[in-house]
């Protein structure tokens, strides 16, 4: 986007401006997704309950709801304990908001020649696990900073949770990295292009599993229900929170939506494609790049609304969980963690390993040839593999020790 | 075209203006939860100037580890000396002198060394576009599996020979990690083991 503007003005300002613009639209997706999201959550709990949820706000079905309620959190008192740790209790809301919002950094909303990324990281999977496990900082210092024993319990239990977490969703993340050879997403997602028959859920067996597992890994390393033990209000009253009010609150909630959409929407690019709808409509009506600027543009456009609706499907099956299933106890969350999801996620790495070297171009469990756009090694492993072109030999021969007198 | 803000210098100069600022900030704080509240803001810093210098896998490592090890240490911070007479800490005169001297003689080896370069040279704007577009992670990768991709560029044989992969270290480390994570679990179950024998 810089270098559109670098046309017109001076490129120190055509890069403030193309800064700005990212920025804007990053945090309006996850203030206006969490506007959507809490009022869809009261609709989707309403209807689950067999209630209506609400009504009235805004004329039809209520959809004005939660601006309402965001009017009456700014006008509510922001209290603050007296034994609490003022800069760190004013602090800790915005630090938990900065965590959310910075994943979207890396995320693309649309791939091609030209991704829709606010900044493209290379390592892109990587970065956003990164800066999700920092979002729980935050909350710990809410919970000590506000000088109150249900505040310090819950975020000491959401800490432990988060932190455990963190080892299976990684594990699980790893596998679609593994499959495209990249940890760039743009890269993982364009190489799911095509029918959904390419998506790597239906890989083989063992990713169909590992979706589960990093689906349920998400849901827990966001402290929803039935993992939501940090915020239990029998118990713990609110958690980390307890003592927050008014807008401070309310930053809390939007970073808890936030990264609730980020979750999904890494689900998405990993999993489900990406971009990629289950039929490639996109480039069946020549919406591409390659074909005109403005074409290329309307096939991003449809890529935006593919990956939303489905990070969206993502956070709503997540409400349905959370108005369904009993919340765990803190312990059977922990067992959960550590003697289900890791070991299956690290039995199902090895067996999407094991599969991939058996069945090499092979995919949708192994029915079907990968398209050769799709099947591609990683720069590296082709080094390896096939003689290098600039040294007529294979790397492994040229490495020392590994030559064939040097083996012995 | 070129006049105005250059956006580069500018963030090079915030990122290490604030990391040395909270690290100053580490140093003069009692409480122990502000102490590493600056500590992760100064190494938060630090990754900003990775990722200023095109090495995104760096400062994804630096957030990952430094970050989030951070994290883990202010949990046990809070967890383990909650009570109030730990929370301030305060230095004597002996930790001062040697902590002087110790960061001291850092300091004075790091600052012997910038000054040994013999021509500093602001990155230029086409290198850093070409070494973002360049990087990726997958030489790290390779080097790691034992096999170094950038070794073909190097002509002499000898200095090739030099340039092993890492799986070595790589598997030493993974194996110190594991001894680590062992030796944790082992001393906090006997503590709780005591603790039930004792009540």
């Amino acid at each position: 986007m810089a270098v559109f503007f670098q046309q017109f003005m001076w490129s120190w300002l055509a890069y403030t401006i193309a800064g700005l613009i990212h920025i804007g639209l990053i945090i309006n997706l996850v203030a206006v997704g969490a506007l959507v999201f809490i009022w869809l959550e009261r609709k989707i709990s309403g209807r689950i309950q067999d209630r209506l949820g609400p009504t009235r706000t805004g004329g039809k079905f209520g959809w004005l709801q939660t601006l309402a309620d965001g009017l009456k959190l700014i006008t509510k008192e922001d209290l603050m304990p007296a034994g609490a740790d003022g800069m760190l209790f004013k602090l800790a809301p915005y630090v938990s908001f900065c965590a959310a919002i910075a994943a979207f950094i890396a995320i693309p909303f649309a791939g091609g020649d030209y991704p829709w990324i606010a900044q493209h990281i290379n390592a892109g999977v990587f970065f956003v696990l990164a800066v999700l496990g920092l979002e729980v900082f935050g909350v710990i210092l809410a919970g000590y900073s506000s000088a109150s024993k249900w505040s310090l319990f819950g975020a000491m239990r959401e800490a432990a949770q988060v932190v455990s977490y963190e080892v299976p969703l990684g594990m699980c993340a790893v596998v679609p990295v593994l499959l495209a050879g990249s940890m760039d997403m743009v890269v993982i997602g364009d190489k799911q292009a095509g029918l959904f028959t390419n998506w790597y859920v239906f890989n083989d067996p063992f990713t169909f599993i590992i979706f589960w597992v990093y689906f349920t890994c998400a849901t827990a390393s966001v402290n929803r229900a039935p993992f939501d033990l940090a915020e239990a209000e029998s118990e713990l009253v609110a958690g980390f929170h307890t003592e927050y009010s008014g807008l401070r609150w309310s930053f809390f909630f939007m970073a808890e939506y936030g990264s609730m959409f980020s979750v999904s929407l890494l689900a998405a690019i990993l999993f489900l494609g990406g971009w990629n709808g289950p039929i490639p409509i996109a480039s069946m009506l020549g919406l591409t790049s390659e074909n005109h600027a403005v074409l290329g543009y309307l096939g991003s456009l449809l890529g935006l609304m593919n990956v939303i609706g489905k990070a969206v499907i993502g956070v709503c099956v997540m409400m349905w969980i959370r108005w369904t299933v009993p919340r765990l106890r803190i312990d059977q969350v922990m067992t959960t963690c550590l003697k289900y999801c890791t070991p299956i996620a690290a039995a199902m790495f090895l067996g999407a390993t094991v599969w991939r070297l058996g069945l090499p171009g092979k995919n949708f469990f192994g029915l079907q040839n990968s398209p050769a756009s799709v099947y591609e090694v990683s720069e590296g492993w082709e080094r390896i593999a096939e003689p290098a072109a600039e040294s007529e030999e294979p790397i492994i021969a040229a490495l020392p020790g590994r030559t064939a007198e040097g083996a012995q | 075209m070129e006049e105005g803000i250059y956006w580069p210098t500018f963030f090079f100069l915030l990122s290490s203006a604030v990391a040395c600022f909270f690290a100053f900030m580490v140093l003069v704080s009692t409480n122990i939860v502000r102490m590493a509240f600056y500590l992760v803001l100064s190494l938060a810093a630090t990754s900003g100037l990775f990722f200023l210098a095109g090495q995104d896998f760096v400062g994804a490592m630096q957030l990952m580890i430094y970050v989030g090890g951070t994290l883990v240490l202010l949990i046990f911070g809070v967890m383990l000396t909650s009570q109030e007479r730990f929370v301030r800490m305060h230095t004597s005169g002996g930790d001062w002198v040697l902590s002087l001297l110790v960061g001291g003689g850092l300091c004075a080896v790091l600052v012997l060394t910038a000054l040994g370069v013999p021509e500093w040279q602001a990155p230029e704007r086409a290198a850093v576009e070409a070494i973002a577009l360049e990087n990726t992670a997958t030489p790290i990768g390779m080097g790691l599996l034992g096999a170094r991709v950038d070794t073909l560029s190097v002509e002499d044989e000898v200095q090739r020979g030099g340039m092993g992969g890492y799986l070595l270290f790589f598997e030493i480390v993974s194996v110190h990690l594991l001894v680590v994570l062992v030796g944790a679990a082992y001393l906090a179950r006997a503590k709780r083991k005591q603790a039930v024998a004792t009540s």
